[in-house]
């Protein structure tokens, strides 16, 4: 089996049985980072570039190791800024890219939809690595990974999503990832964070984060830009921290064994408290680990032998 | 002008003189002189429009020619010729030049140029606002001496409402509408779609409903504070229509426009990051656009209007947040009109000729809208029957941005007369 597409640019698109071949793909990639020798030939001679127009450390990083694991020569620009500068428009910058012929195109954009824009117009395998405030599906691929590693399925689980849902793209693709393996989302967050019709993506919204929590298996906090408190979507972070923020007086609501997730960068004392952060339901360091690990599978499916049996 | 010209055995329209019957038009001197016949043929130039449904010209009371200042988008020239071909015998074109039709200076120079090209008339709508900056008048009564129609700051509303209001007093004298884009743009910074279910699955920020609503509400109370006639251009939304047909019933001199898109489309389109389905205000619900649909009916909408706003295919080619907002509709409306409103029994034939003609020229206080004699022999006609396949490649405009490429219709222009002489015809 493999991936219906040439491109990864959502979760919308995936099936089950897609999501379900990549975070096997990736279980078996994993054990590659406990070697001593950590990479194998399987992309030896492939191109992947990753092309980030916002800054990102953690997951420019994570898939510049998942390409060099794999052999593949893995190649960073950072435009940030500069295409605007040069006056280059989006369709100049594809078309030097296809002259160069790189086999994945690994892509963050601030403009939502930017990745289907490249996609449409390049051969190699767009990956969507976050654009703007659509999708970001490796992230979820990566929870997902995670939280079936902790809870030994996808199926029925209870998840507390908590934050500015209004922003963020991990939102976007972990709720559809996990209304399509048939978990249960429950969100919660300030009003003024709450994209609207949320519900019918599958998402029921809390009243509160007391009420989101009560009994959850899985807890995903999602990090608040500080800029948002600037843009009049709450008073202070001190009252964010108030009704807002993963304490361990909160977490007290979930199922005894529940997990708490966060996609990084995190504010401590904002949306979390240090405790909880580093406490013994935290998996945010496993996230990382398993991140390289998944999109190691993605580079693998979109550009190796998977990809060649098409 | 012209000699002695017959139209020959078309199916005439006109619901000034509530006439549907095959009949010959004679027009003579550039005007219409009699509708009957059968006139001789003898010292006239004969038309044969058997099979063919003759209307008064279209007139699309809301444009823009780019011209001055943005001739990479549009010209004059390739406007009215679009306009032409569309089915428009005259076209109402936005002040947001560059400069800005603020002053008759330029309300000339439109008009100097508009001659020139010798397609469609053109009406010149000058800016509400100096620079349409929303602080100081625009010199209104120098612009309609020279030829403006009406008044607007069209894509940038008047935010202060005191300058409004000074804007609607002045122009309440001159007895011409003040046509305002309905929008609270503080409501929604960086919106670029409607705010609802697409907006939030797609991650683009909204602009909600309310935007357009807030703001013909203000211009209603405004209207009524003022006694001005007001116009809203391209409206949108359910509450909003609900808001204008509340203002009629109370007697308030209030008129509203309807574009196709808005008619016929709703913000699912924007699919996948289309920015063919990008404009303002922005593509409503299935709630609204079956609203609209209500109002064309019940005459709680005045006009179709297309907010023609052609763009160089570099700028549409762009991600969707920073691709330009608007889209052509002077060669798809009529035959939009003709296969989605007429064809399948929404409006009757009679209507879409008071939407698209006579409609707007009420509004806009411009000769036209009737071929009752004696008036300007501004004629379309139509083949109702004739397929026409939407291929923007092929637009007289220089815009080849339409969410419409593609589409099968049934029913278009295939004559546009203007003043007794055929500026298009297809073949």
């Amino acid at each position: 089996m493999r991936l219906q597409n040439k491109d990864l640019l959502d979760i919308e698109s995936l099936s089950a049985e897609e999501i379900a071949l990549v975070l096997d793909t990736a279980v078996s990639f994993k054990e590659i980072g406990t070697r001593a020798i950590k990479k194998v030939p399987t992309l030896r001679g492939r191109t992947v570039v990753n092309l980030f127009y916002e800054p990102s450390t953690r997951t420019r990083v994570s898939f510049e190791i998942a390409a060099k694991r794999l052999s593949a020569d893995a190649i960073n620009v950072s435009v940030s800024g500069s295409s605007v500068v040069k006056g280059e428009s989006l369709l100049d910058t594809v078309r030097n890219l296809q002259a160069m012929a790189p086999d994945v195109l690994v892509m963050r954009h601030p403009a939502s939809g930017a990745p289907y824009f490249v996609a449409r117009r390049l051969q190699a395998a767009v990956v969507n690595a976050g654009d703007g405030m659509h999708e970001h599906p490796t992230q979820a691929l990566l929870d997902a990974f995670t939280i079936r590693e902790r809870k030994g399925a996808l199926a029925r689980l209870r998840v507390a999503i908590v934050g500015d849902l209004l922003h963020s793209r991990v939102f976007r693709s972990n709720l559809r990832l996990l209304t399509k393996m048939g978990s249960h989302v429950t969100v919660a967050g300030p009003p003024t964070l709450i994209p609207p019709e949320v519900e019918k993506l599958g998402a029921r919204v809390a009243p509160s984060v007391e009420d989101a929590l009560e009994g959850a298996d899985v807890v995903m906090m999602l990090r608040v830009q500080k800029e948002r408190m600037q843009g009049g979507y709450f008073p202070s972070v001190r009252e964010y921290f108030r009704f807002f923020a993963l304490t361990r007086a909160r977490i007290e609501r979930a199922r005894g064994d529940v997990i708490i997730l966060h996609p990084g960068p995190m504010n401590r004392g904002l949306e979390i408290e240090s405790a909880v952060a580093d406490g013994p339901y935290s998996v945010i360091l496993d996230q990382v680990t398993n991140g390289v690990a998944v999109r190691m599978a993605v580079l693998y499916l979109l550009a190796g032998a998977g990809a060649e049996a098409s | 002008m012209t000699g002695r010209i017959v139209i020959r055995g078309a199916r005439v329209v006109d619901p000034t003189q509530g006439l549907d019957r095959v009949a010959d038009i004679l027009i003579e001197g550039g005007k219409v002189s009699a509708i009957g016949g059968p006139f001789p043929a003898a010292g006239a130039s004969v038309l044969d429009a058997k099979g063919l449904v003759a209307v008064p010209g279209f007139v699309d009371m809301h444009v823009h020619l780019r011209e001055p200042g943005f001739e990479y988008k549009e010209t004059i020239a390739t406007g009215t010729a679009a306009a032409a071909a569309g089915g428009f015998t005259a076209v109402a074109t936005m002040a947001n030049t560059s400069p800005v039709n603020d002053c008759a200076a330029v309300t000339e120079y439109i008009l100097e140029k508009a001659a020139l090209a010798g397609k469609a008339r053109v009406h010149p709508i000058g800016a509400t606002t100096r620079g349409m900056e929303g602080r100081e008048l625009a010199e209104i009564g120098e612009m309609v001496a020279a030829g403006a129609v009406a008044i607007s700051d069209d894509g940038k509303p008047v935010s202060d409402p005191n300058v409004m209001r000074r804007a609607m007093e002045y122009a309440r004298m001159f007895g011409i509408a003040v046509i305002e884009h309905c929008e609270t743009p503080e409501l929604h910074p960086g919106g670029v779609m409607n705010e609802g279910y697409w907006s939030t699955a797609l991650g683009l920020r909204g602009i909600p409903r309310a935007s357009e609503e807030i703001a013909v509400d203000r211009g209603i109370r405004l209207a009524e504070l003022t006694g001005v006639r007001f116009h809203v251009a391209h409206l949108s939304t359910a509450g909003a229509l609900a808001s204008v047909r509340a203002a009629k019933a109370r007697g308030l001199p209030v008129t509203c426009e309807v574009t196709p898109h808005h008619l016929l489309l709703t913000d699912e389109r924007v699919g996948q990051y289309d920015t063919q389905a990008k404009m303002k205000p922005p593509l409503t619900t299935e709630e609204d656009r079956l609203a609209l649909l209500e109002g064309l009916r019940d005459g709680a909408v005045d006009a179709i209007a297309t907010d023609h706003a052609p763009h160089h295919q570099d700028e549409k080619d762009e991600d969707f947040d920073c691709a330009p907002f608007g889209i052509v509709g002077l060669e798809t409306a009529v035959a939009l009109s003709l296969d989605r409103l007429v064809r399948p029994g929404l409006v009757s034939l009679a209507r879409m000729v008071e939407l698209l003609a006579t409609g707007p020229s009420r509004i806009l206080k411009v000769e036209g809208g009737t071929l009752a004699p004696g008036s300007r022999a501004d004629v379309t006609l139509l083949d109702v029957e004739r397929p026409l396949r939407v291929e923007p490649r092929s637009f007289l405009s220089k815009g080849k941005n339409t969410p419409f490429g593609g589409w099968e219709l049934t029913g278009r222009a295939v004559r546009t007369v203007v003043g007794g002489v055929t500026v298009w015809a297809l073949d």
